[in-house]
C-alpha cells in the first residue's frame, strides 16, 4: 500500500513535468497527424470554392491502383515477329488499352511504369501499369535510396569514428574536417554539387578527364537515368556521414578504457578488440543510428528539388518530392495528405521492425 | 476574440481618423526588394491620394516567391486587401476560387490596351496589367547573313522548314556549342509560357479550348502535339538545343558569350543583348510551325479582391494607374513592355525606331494567353514534367498521355472548374 501512495504522490509532479512536452507533442505532432489523416479521406484542395467532400479511401485506392497488361510482339501475316532496325521485336502501343475505357476499363488512364519478360509465350512482355505512375516511381526510388544509404552511411560513419577516436596530435582538425559538410545546409551543398556534377565543365568530369588524360569523356551525371540517383546518393552520404560519425564517436567514448586494457592482457589483437569489445559496447548507438538514418533517408527532398526536379524521366523523384508537388504546388491537399500518411506508415513499420530485430533478449 | 475585434476596430478608427475621413484602401504588391518598382508605384499612389479626397491607398509589398502564399493565407483567414496584383495565368484560378471580383472601370478604359494585359474570366474583366512581356528569337544579323539565312519579319516569319534549315546551317558553321537555346535551365512557369505557344503553332493545345476547357485529351496528346514533341525531341537528341541539364549561368550568358547562335528569350533580357551587339542584334518573331506564329502573353496585373467593400474606389485607383505616363514610367524603370501604344511612344526603347520596338508588335500581334482556365495551375506543372521527359528522350506519346490523364483527372475532380 505504501508503494502505491508513493507512486500516486509522485504522479502529480510527474504530469506537471511532462506537461509542456506533452502539450507541444499533441499540438505539433498528434494533431497534425489526425488532421492529415482526416484530410486524406477528402478531396480537399488548397484553393477551391467547393467545400471538401468525404471520399473515403479513394485517394489510397488510386495510389495503389496498378495492373499488369500482357502484350505480344507484332507479327506479320505469316505469323513472324516483326523486328525493328535494332533487332528488337516491336510491340503494340500500350495506349491501345489504356485509352479505351469501354473495352478495357481496368487499364483506363494508367501509365506504363516498367515492363518485364512474361514467363510463357515467345517474346511476350508484361507491362506494369499504374494510375499514379509518379507515386510508384517515387516509392521505388525512395526505397532504393534508403536501402543503399542506411547501411553504407552508417558503416562509413563508424569507420571514420574509429579513425578519429585516437589520441594523435591534431586529431581535432580531422574531426572538424569530417564534420564540416554537416554544418553546411543541404540546399547549399546541393547547389554546389550541381556544379561538381555539371555535364560539361563540372569538377568531377574535369578531375576524371585530367587523371585519365582525357580518356574518360565528360559524363552527364545528373542527366542520365543510370547515374542520377547514384549521384544524389553519394552526395547525400558525403553530407550526412559526419553527423553520424559524431554519434558513433560519442558511443565509442562511453566504452571504458579498462575493457580494452583487460582485452589486451588476455592477448586480444586489434580486430578482436573491435569485434568483442567495441561492437557490443556500441549496440545501443547502432540501433539509434540505424533508426535515425532510415528516417532521414525517407525524407529525401532538398537534393531532388534543387538538382533534378525528379528527372530525368522520374528516375530521382522521391516520396516527399511528390507529396510537395501534389499537395502544395498542385494544391491537391487530400491526395497529398494520403501520400504523407502512407509514407508515415512505412517509416513507422520499418522502425518497429528494426526495434524488434534489435530488441534486448533477456 | 471579442477583445481582438474591438482592438482591430479601434485601430481602424484611429487610422481612418488620421487620414482625414478618406476611406482606406489596402494594396498588396509582389515586388518587395525592387526599389525602382516601389518608387514608381509609390509615386502613383501619392498622386492618386492627392488627386481626390474619397480614398487613400496604402501599399504593402511582399517578396515575389511568397506573394501567392500570402494571398492564399489571407483569403483563408478572410483578410484580403482591397487591391491585389496577380500573375495573368493564375487569375482565372483566383477568380474561380472567389478571391477576386470583376473590375468596375469606365467605358472604353481598356480600349487601347494590349490584349495580353487584360484578364478576362467567364466574359468579365477581372484584372488589368500596366505592362506585358514577350519572347522572341534572339539572333545576330551578321551571324544569320554569314550562314545565308533569311531574316524573318512579323509578316513573313520562318516556316518550320526554314527554322530547321537555319538551325542546321548554324550547326554546320561549327562556331557554336549549340545553334539554338530554349532555356531549359529555367524551370517552373517558363516552360508553359515559352513552349505552349509553340505547341499551339503546331496545332496542339494545353487544354482543349473548343471543348470549353473541359479536357486535355486530344489537344495535348493528339497528332499535332505528338508532332510538336517529336520535332523538339529530335533537336535535343541531335545536340541542337541544350537539354534539361543546362547550366543556369550558360542560360544567362551563353548567347552573349557566343556559345549559342540563337536563343529563345524574353524582353527582360533584351537590353544587355542590345548593349552587347548594338545594331547587329535582332529580335525575331516565333517561327510559324503551321498554325500561325505565336508567343505567350500576360504578366502581373491589378485586380480587386472579392472581400473588398470598396470596389468602386479600388477600380478608380486601377484606372488612375492605367495612364500612359505611369505605364511609361514602369517601362523606363524596369524595362517591361508598356501596355498601350501611347505609352510605348513615350519611352526610349519601345518608341517607333527604338531598339526594342519589335517587342510591342510581337506582344500585340503574336501574343496568345496561356489557357485561361482555373485548371491552368495544375496543367502548367504537368506540361513542364512532360516537356522535360521529351527533352530527356522519353517516349513522346507516353509523356503527353500521362500529362493528359493528370490534367483531365484534376478537371473532373473539380467538376469542370465552373468554366462555361
Amino acid at each position: 500500500m505504501a508503494r502505491k501512495s508513493l507512486l500516486s504522490s509522485h504522479n502529480t509532479a510527474g504530469w506537471i513535468f511532462a506537461g509542456p512536452i506533452l502539450l507541444l507533442f499533441s499540438v505539433f505532432m498528434i494533431l497534425p497527424f489526425v488532421m492529415g489523416f482526416l484530410l486524406s479521406m477528402t478531396n480537399a484542395r488548397l484553393i477551391s470554392p467547393n467545400p471538401p467532400e468525404f471520399v473515403g479511401f479513394s485517394n489510397y485506392q488510386r495510389m495503389f491502383d496498378v495492373a499488369i497488361l500482357t502484350i505480344d510482339p507484332i507479327r506479320d501475316e505469316a505469323g513472324q515477329i516483326i523486328y525493328d532496325e535494332g533487332g528488337q521485336p516491336t510491340y503494340p502501343r500500350t495506349r491501345n488499352w489504356t485509352r479505351n475505357k469501354e473495352e478495357y476499363p481496368q487499364f483506363f488512364r494508367k501509365t506504363e511504369v516498367f515492363r518485364f519478360n512474361a514467363l510463357r509465350g515467345e517474346k511476350r512482355k508484361n507491362v506494369f501499369l499504374a494510375r499514379e505512375p509518379s507515386f510508384v516511381h517515387a516509392m521505388k526510388n525512395t526505397l532504393f535510396f534508403v536501402a543503399v544509404v542506411a547501411p553504407l552511411q552508417s558503416f562509413l560513419a563508424l569507420g571514420l569514428a574509429l579513425l578519429i577516436n585516437q589520441k594523435l596530435p591534431g586529431i581535432n582538425i580531422f574531426r572538424a574536417i569530417y564534420f564540416m559538410p554537416v554544418v553546411i545546409s543541404m540546399i547549399v551543398v546541393a547547389f554546389l554539387f550541381r556544379l561538381v556534377y555539371d555535364a560539361e565543365s563540372g569538377l568531377l568530369n574535369n578531375l576524371l578527364g585530367g587523371m585519365t588524360f582525357g580518356l574518360i569523356e565528360p559524363i552527364d551525371w545528373l542527366g542520365q537515368r543510370s547515374t542520377a540517383l547514384w549521384a544524389i546518393i553519394i552526395m547525400s552520404i558525403w553530407q550526412g556521414v559526419g553527423f553520424h560519425m559524431v554519434i558513433w564517436l560519442a558511443g565509442l567514448q562511453t566504452i571504458p578504457a579498462t575493457l580494452y586494457e583487460a582485452a589486451k592482457m588476455e592477448g586480444a589483437n586489434g580486430w578482436q578488440r573491435i569485434r568483442f569489445v567495441t561492437w557490443p559496447g556500441l549496440r545501443n548507438t547502432a540501433i539509434l543510428i540505424m533508426i535515425i538514418i532510415t528516417m532521414q533517408a525517407f525524407t529525401l527532398f532538398v537534393q531532388v528539388a534543387v538538382m533534378t526536379d525528379g528527372g530525368p524521366l522520374n528516375s530521382t523523384t522521391s516520396l516527399v518530392y511528390e507529396i510537395v508537388r501534389r499537395g502544395a504546388v498542385q494544391q491537391q491537399l487530400g491526395f497529398g495528405s494520403a501520400m504523407a500518411i502512407v509514407m508515415f506508415l512505412i517509416v513507422l513499420s520499418i522502425s518497429l521492425i528494426q526495434q524488434w530485430i534489435s530488441r534486448q533478449r533477456s | 476574440m471579442r477583445t481582438l475585434k474591438f482592438m482591430m476596430a479601434a485601430s481602424a478608427v484611429m487610422v481612418a481618423g488620421t487620414a482625414s475621413a478618406q476611406t482606406q484602401l489596402s494594396l498588396w504588391y509582389h515586388g518587395a526588394g525592387n526599389e525602382t518598382e516601389a518608387a514608381i508605384l509609390n509615386s502613383i499612389i501619392d498622386d492618386f491620394n492627392a488627386s481626390q479626397s474619397d480614398y487613400a491607398v496604402a501599399i504593402e509589398s511582399f517578396p515575389q516567391e511568397s506573394y501567392n502564399d500570402s494571398i492564399i493565407a489571407a483569403a483563408v483567414s478572410g483578410s484580403l486587401p482591397d487591391i491585389i496584383d496577380v500573375d495573368g495565368p493564375i487569375m482565372p484560378n483566383w477568380a474561380w476560387a472567389g478571391y477576386m471580383q470583376p473590375l468596375e472601370l469606365s467605358d472604353g478604359a481598356v480600349d487601347n490596351f494590349l490584349p495580353g494585359a487584360l484578364g478576362y474570366h467567364n466574359g468579365e474583366l477581372y484584372s488589368v496589367g500596366l505592362w506585358d512581356a514577350a519572347v522572341a528569337v534572339f539572333a545576330r544579323k551578321s551571324v544569320l547573313e554569314g550562314a545565308g539565312i533569311r531574316i524573318p519579319t512579323l509578316d513573313s516569319p520562318w516556316s518550320k522548314d526554314e527554322f530547321s534549315g537555319a538551325i542546321d546551317a548554324l550547326a554546320a558553321t561549327g562556331d557554336y556549342d549549340y545553334p539554338f537555346d530554349l532555356g531549359m535551365a529555367w524551370g517552373g512557369e517558363w516552360y508553359c509560357y515559352a513552349f505552349c505557344p509553340l505547341l499551339e503553332s503546331f496545332g496542339g493545345e494545353l487544354i482543349d479550348s473548343s471543348a470549353g476547357y473541359q479536357n486535355a485529351e486530344g489537344a495535348l496528346n493528339g497528332d499535332a502535339a505528338v508532332a510538336f514533341g517529336d520535332y523538339f525531341q529530335n533537336l535535343f537528341q541531335n545536340g541542337m538545343i541544350p537539354g534539361t541539364n543546362q547550366d543556369g549561368a550558360d542560360r544567362d550568358r551563353g548567347f552573349l558569350d557566343g556559345k549559342y547562335a540563337m536563343q529563345w528569350n524574353g524582353n527582360w533580357a533584351a537590353l544587355p543583348a542590345v548593349e552587347a551587339f548594338g545594331d547587329d542584334m535582332l529580335f525575331l518573331p516565333a517561327p510559324d510551325f503551321g498554325n500561325g506564329n505565336k508567343i505567350g502573353s500576360a504578366s502581373w496585373q491589378f485586380g480587386v479582391s472579392a472581400s473588398s467593400q470598396n470596389v468602386a474606389g479600388a477600380s478608380a485607383f486601377i484606372e488612375f494607374a492605367m495612364q500612359d505616363r505611369y505605364l511609361a514610367d514602369f517601362t523606363a524603370g524596369i524595362g517591361l513592355i508598356p501596355a498601350t501604344a501611347g505609352a510605348a511612344a513615350m519611352t526610349e526603347n519601345y518608341a517607333p525606331g527604338g531598339a526594342m520596338e519589335i517587342f510591342f508588335d510581337l506582344s500585340n500581334e503574336q501574343g496568345v494567353l496561356r489557357s485561361p482556365t482555373p485548371a491552368y495551375l495544375v496543367a502548367t506543372g504537368e506540361f513542364e514534367k512532360a516537356f522535360r521527359a521529351i527533352a530527356d528522350g522519353g517516349d513522346v506519346q507516353a509523356a503527353l498521355d500521362e500529362a493528359v490523364d493528370a490534367i483531365d483527372s484534376d478537371i473532373e475532380a473539380n467538376s469542370g472548374y465552373g468554366m462555361n
